[in-house]
């Protein structure tokens, strides 16, 4: 395994689908901060085969519940003073607004500008989430 | 408010009320022709569809109501780029119900976020159009006497064909429902209606590539457009089309109460000479589609039956 330093306080985003880490990433604007981050990409992993891992080094808000969304294997270690003080498991919300957009070029806000990106978990085994517009659905890890 | 957006907005037995009500127009249409006396319907038509926004404007005419609205895009003022929403906030204090088409998916559903009255989809792109699936309710019912306990083909093109997706979420409502879809394999139904729809609610099914030999089994064929630009290649269309066109030589395997269904238009997937078959019941099923728009309005509009009932 690879081995990136360990962080005193922060945390680390584990368990990520081989691939996504960008979008995590991206999603999380992650290049603003000013503390150091790392992304490790196609980690060796006995459950996953292969998965990503994002560590920050420094205090981070988020509501880490809607990167379910996103991706929802993934776990959340909570760093402080250099142990691990929480491990989480993230809970897939019912609706989430303007976290993922809808990509269908036929739905309503694909000419609406102004329109929230609403979608509704529709299938919580598979992590299904439906835009409540048009009903396609955004499904992860594709 | 109620609207209707998707033909799930209605439960069971308020679709059972609507149905009923429209076989009670459908048995005498004048009797009604003063129930909405006074109110008038907005047909909102982004996009031309002579059948369905006839089909509206007759059924508020019939029921003494009147009808306003426009009939495309261009003569509209979303040509000026007016959104949805504020379009209907403005409508909807000229009218007292509205029936719009949108070439994009989920508009009548913004419109109903912002309207004070209510929203009938008249259809959304390859969405939904619910009224397609009560005039094809309607059809069933009354031609066959129940919803329950029915084989049902569905063939053509299950992939993009709404009008097929809209029926079988809403017959897999109902008890003892098979299906069998008839397609190439390029055209199967989706797999999401398969997973969310059909398996979630144990609904037996099968799949099949010719018409031949499923026909013996069917109580009713939903026969649709199989449209050569879905194929990859035309030597496949060439080699498929037949498969999927509906003529007297097949409907000798029917049963002779099995009734064939078609949201028209029809182009050639039904050879003109079945037209004369008694159990092809499309240009009855068009009629009823007057008729159950007319028990739609009533119900949303909470119209009074005519005295006497």
């Amino acid at each position: 395994m690879l081995n990136i330093g360990g962080l005193n306080e922060g945390i680390v985003m584990d368990h990520i689908h081989a691939g996504g880490a960008m979008e995590i990433y991206n999603y999380l604007q992650l290049e603003k901060l000013d503390c150091s981050v790392a992304i490790i990409k196609n980690a060796r992993s006995n459950k996953m085969g292969r998965k990503d891992i994002i560590k920050i080094d420094g205090p981070i808000d988020l509501d880490f519940d809607m990167l379910a969304v996103l991706d929802p294997n993934i776990t959340i270690d909570v760093i402080k003073d250099g142990v691990i003080m929480e491990k989480r498991k993230l809970n897939m919300p019912e609706h989430v607004t303007n976290i993922i957009r809808c990509k269908n070029p036929r739905c309503i806000t694909s000419i609406e500008q102004e329109l929230p990106h609403r979608f509704k978990l529709t299938n919580r085994l598979k992590g299904v989430y439906r835009c409540e517009y048009c009903e396609q659905s955004f499904r992860q890890n594709k | 408010m109620k609207h209707l957006i998707s033909p799930q907005d209605l439960s069971v037995a308020e679709l059972e009320a609507v149905l009923t009500l429209a076989e009670e127009i459908a048995a005498a249409p004048d009797r009604f022709s003063d129930c909405c006396r006074g109110k008038k319907i907005a047909t909102l038509f982004y996009e031309p569809s002579t059948r369905t926004r006839l089909s509206f404007e007759a059924a508020m005419l019939n029921l003494g109501g009147s009808v306003l609205g426009f009939s495309s895009a261009d003569s509209s003022s979303a040509a000026k780029g007016e959104s949805v929403a504020d379009t209907i906030r403005v409508v909807s204090s000229y009218a007292d119900i509205c029936a719009m088409r949108h070439p994009k998916e989920g508009a009548p559903y913004v419109a109903s976020l912002h309207s004070s009255i209510p929203i009938i989809n008249a259809g959304d792109g390859g969405h939904n159009h619910p009224t397609q699936t009560l005039t094809d309710l309607l059809t069933i019912k009354s031609l066959k006497g129940r919803l329950s306990h029915l084989t049902i083909g569905c063939c053509g093109d299950l992939k993009f064909g709404r009008t097929v997706h809209s029926l079988i979420n809403a017959m897999s409502r109902y008890e003892g429902i098979r299906f069998v879809f008839i397609s190439p394999e390029e055209l199967r139904i989706p797999t999401y209606l398969r997973e969310e729809t059909l398996d979630a609610n144990q609904i037996e099914y099968k799949e099949v590539r010719t018409l031949e030999e499923v026909m013996p089994s069917l109580d009713i064929l939903y026969m649709t457009r199989v449209q050569k630009e879905r194929f990859f290649n035309e030597e496949d269309y060439i080699r498929l089309k037949d498969s999927f066109i509906l003529n007297n030589e097949k409907m000798k395997y029917a049963k002779p109460d099995m009734l064939v269904l078609h949201p028209l238009p029809r182009v050639n997937e039904i050879a003109t000479e079945v037209d004369e078959d008694p159990r092809a019941v499309y240009f009855k099923q068009a009629q009823l589609g007057v008729y159950v728009r007319m028990a739609l309005i009533m119900t949303l509009l909470g119209a009074e039956r005519p005295n006497g009932n």
